[in-house]
């Protein structure tokens, strides 16, 4: 599994890949930050954090999309479920290097607040549950990534699916506003990402939303596992 | 070594396996043969534990693939009919990845170092393998394949579009692997099989239709009853006297002729030798023969009436 797990993450930064995800995230995170709290005059980046889930819905596939879908389509798959390694370690394997590079760019991301502080004091436990929320969002969604790259071979397919998937995610609770029928709206508070996220947002440390990513994200890894399990059996 | 027992494989309503059944002894090199779609690679994918089956059994050293695949992957190295590369890394790297995604015990340098050795790659170790040419791919294949030292080595069509030098350099690596390896090895390039394997089971639409030594095919090719003939003579008075001749089946001009001779395919009755007759009708009639070989020598022919006979049979069976 650990094996998996280097080869993957090493992947990253042999390919072009990961280099243009880093850059790419910490392109948009710096703008988004300069406008959210310097032209705004406010330290607070609770605003920031709000406008990067939505970036992530589109930034995330680029991690994602490519570790199922292209092992099947050069025929790597094989070489991995032909040697003596459980489909459940595989899925785990990738999810985890692909979170490892997610994490690792939101956390180096968090250096752009350093010149905040010169302009006032930054709350710290909303700044700190921010980024908790940041990456417990960003596990939910690289979790979803590695699914939707299990149903298909092809990378591009796999993005804009995944980016489809994110986006109801997300979307969700913006419907909420609208829609007046409780029921419906109690459905698509539940499901949305973007709802849970609001209490970090006050520095509340909310520990059933913690839950729900956390749970979100192993029903995407099992149905990742039985996608590519199925598979064998068709 | 590898035991397969009544084997099916559904791919939804398509039967793709009807229920196989072989087994492979030690040491043997085993030569799996078919046309295009006949199973051969669904076969070796479900004994690797790629695919699962719909029925049967199989097991590998006495291990059951389906209830325990750790144990029994450990002791398959598989070549699938592309070799399953990554190009973005090293030789050295990849095979290093290989040889911990199976958990190997060995001594990793002694070991990958050897297996470069046999395979003939250690020269490209250090290049990165998506610029690596056909035959080198192939050959990091294979030592993918050997990684582990593995009791069965699988090939699915191992020199599929190498160029004829190539051919023959893995066919020998393939010979030498079969004096300490069990080997499967499946082509639809017949005299491969013949080359490499000391036996052959041949498939077709998801049946065993034989599963002979090699020696013994061989015999059945070499009991050929259709010749070429070239003659100097005109065309049709030199058609019209083969036809005479006793015990001849078939006689067809077959287009070619070069300066006055013309060539024919025929075909004798079974247990019929017209070889002889041939020559004193040719002798008698003052034509010189210029030319006179056995069609069907090669176990391409034998493959074909193999499975003419069985389409014969089933179509006979089903009628009944």
């Amino acid at each position: 599994m650990f094996a998996v797990f280097k080869k993957e993450l090493r992947s990253y930064f042999t390919n072009p890949l990961g280099y243009v995800f880093c850059a790419v995230y910490l392109a948009v995170s710096g703008f988004i930050l300069g406008i959210t709290t310097l032209y705004s005059g406010t330290v607070d980046v609770s605003g920031f954090f709000q406008v990067m889930i939505f970036a992530s819905g589109i930034l995330v596939p680029i991690i994602t999309m490519k570790s199922f879908a292209e092992e099947r389509r050069s025929k790597t798959e094989q070489l991995l479920m032909t040697a003596p390694i459980s489909v459940t370690s595989l899925v785990i394997a990738k999810f985890a290097a692909s979170y490892v590079l997610f994490a690792g760019t939101v956390l180096v991301g968090c250096v752009y607040f350093l010149p905040l502080t010169m302009f006032g004091t930054m709350n710290g436990a909303v700044t700190l549950g921010c980024i908790i929320s940041m990456l417990l969002v960003g596990m939910c969604f690289t979790a979803a990534g590695i699914f939707v790259s299990t149903l298909t071979d092809n990378t591009v397919t796999a993005a804009v699916g995944t980016i489809a998937l994110l986006g109801v995610m997300v979307a969700a609770s913006l419907f909420n506003g609208i829609i007046n029928f409780y029921p419906i709206r109690q459905a698509l508070s539940w499901i949305s990402v973007y709802g849970r996220y609001i209490n970090f947002t006050y520095g509340i440390f909310d520990f059933s939303a913690v839950l729900y990513y956390v749970s979100l994200t192993v029903v995407f890894l099992f149905l990742a596992v039985r996608v590519h399990d199925r598979r064998r059996w068709a | 070594m590898i035991q397969i027992e009544n084997l099916v494989k559904l791919y939804g309503e398509k039967t793709a396996l009807e229920g196989i059944s072989f087994k492979v002894g030690e040491g043997e090199i085993v030569g799996f043969l078919g046309p295009n779609g006949a199973g051969k690679s669904t076969t070796m994918n479900i004994l690797t534990g790629y695919l699962s089956a719909t029925a049967g059994t199989v097991k590998v050293g006495g291990i059951d693939v389906f209830e325990f695949p750790d144990e029994a992957k450990k002791k398959i190295g598989f070549l699938p009919e592309q070799p399953p590369l990554y190009n973005d890394m090293k030789v050295s790297e990849y095979l290093n990845f290989v040889y911990e995604i199976k958990k190997c015990k060995l001594n990793r340098k002694k070991h990958l170092a050897e297996i470069m050795q046999v395979t003939k790659i250690h020269d490209v170790s250090d290049r990165i393998i998506g610029n690596l040419s056909k035959g080198y791919r192939q050959r990091v294949g294979i030592a993918q394949a050997l990684v582990g030292n593995p009791p069965v080595i699988i090939f699915d069509e191992p020199t599929v579009g190498l160029d004829p030098k190539q051919i023959i350099e893995i066919r020998n690596l393939i010979r030498n692997l079969g004096k300490n390896h069990t080997v499967i090895l499946s082509s639809h390039i017949l005299s491969e099989i013949q080359s490499v394997c000391n036996r052959v089971v041949i498939i077709n639409e998801g049946r065993i239709i034989a599963d002979e030594m090699t020696s013994n095919i061989t015999k059945v090719a070499n009991d050929s009853r259709e010749y070429i003939v070239k003659i100097c003579a005109p065309q049709r008075e030199a058609a019209s006297a083969l036809r005479s001749l006793n015990g001849i089946v078939f006689v067809e001009a077959t287009g070619e002729r070069d300066a006055d001779s013309y060539t024919f395919r025929i075909r004798s009755e079974a247990g019929v030798d017209i070889r002889k007759p041939l020559f004193y009708l040719l002798a008698e009639k003052g034509w010189p023969l210029v030319g006179l070989e056995a069609a069907g020598m090669n176990l391409e022919d034998v493959f074909v009436r193999i499975m003419d006979a069985d389409a014969k049979a089933s179509s006979k069976s089903k009628k009944a």
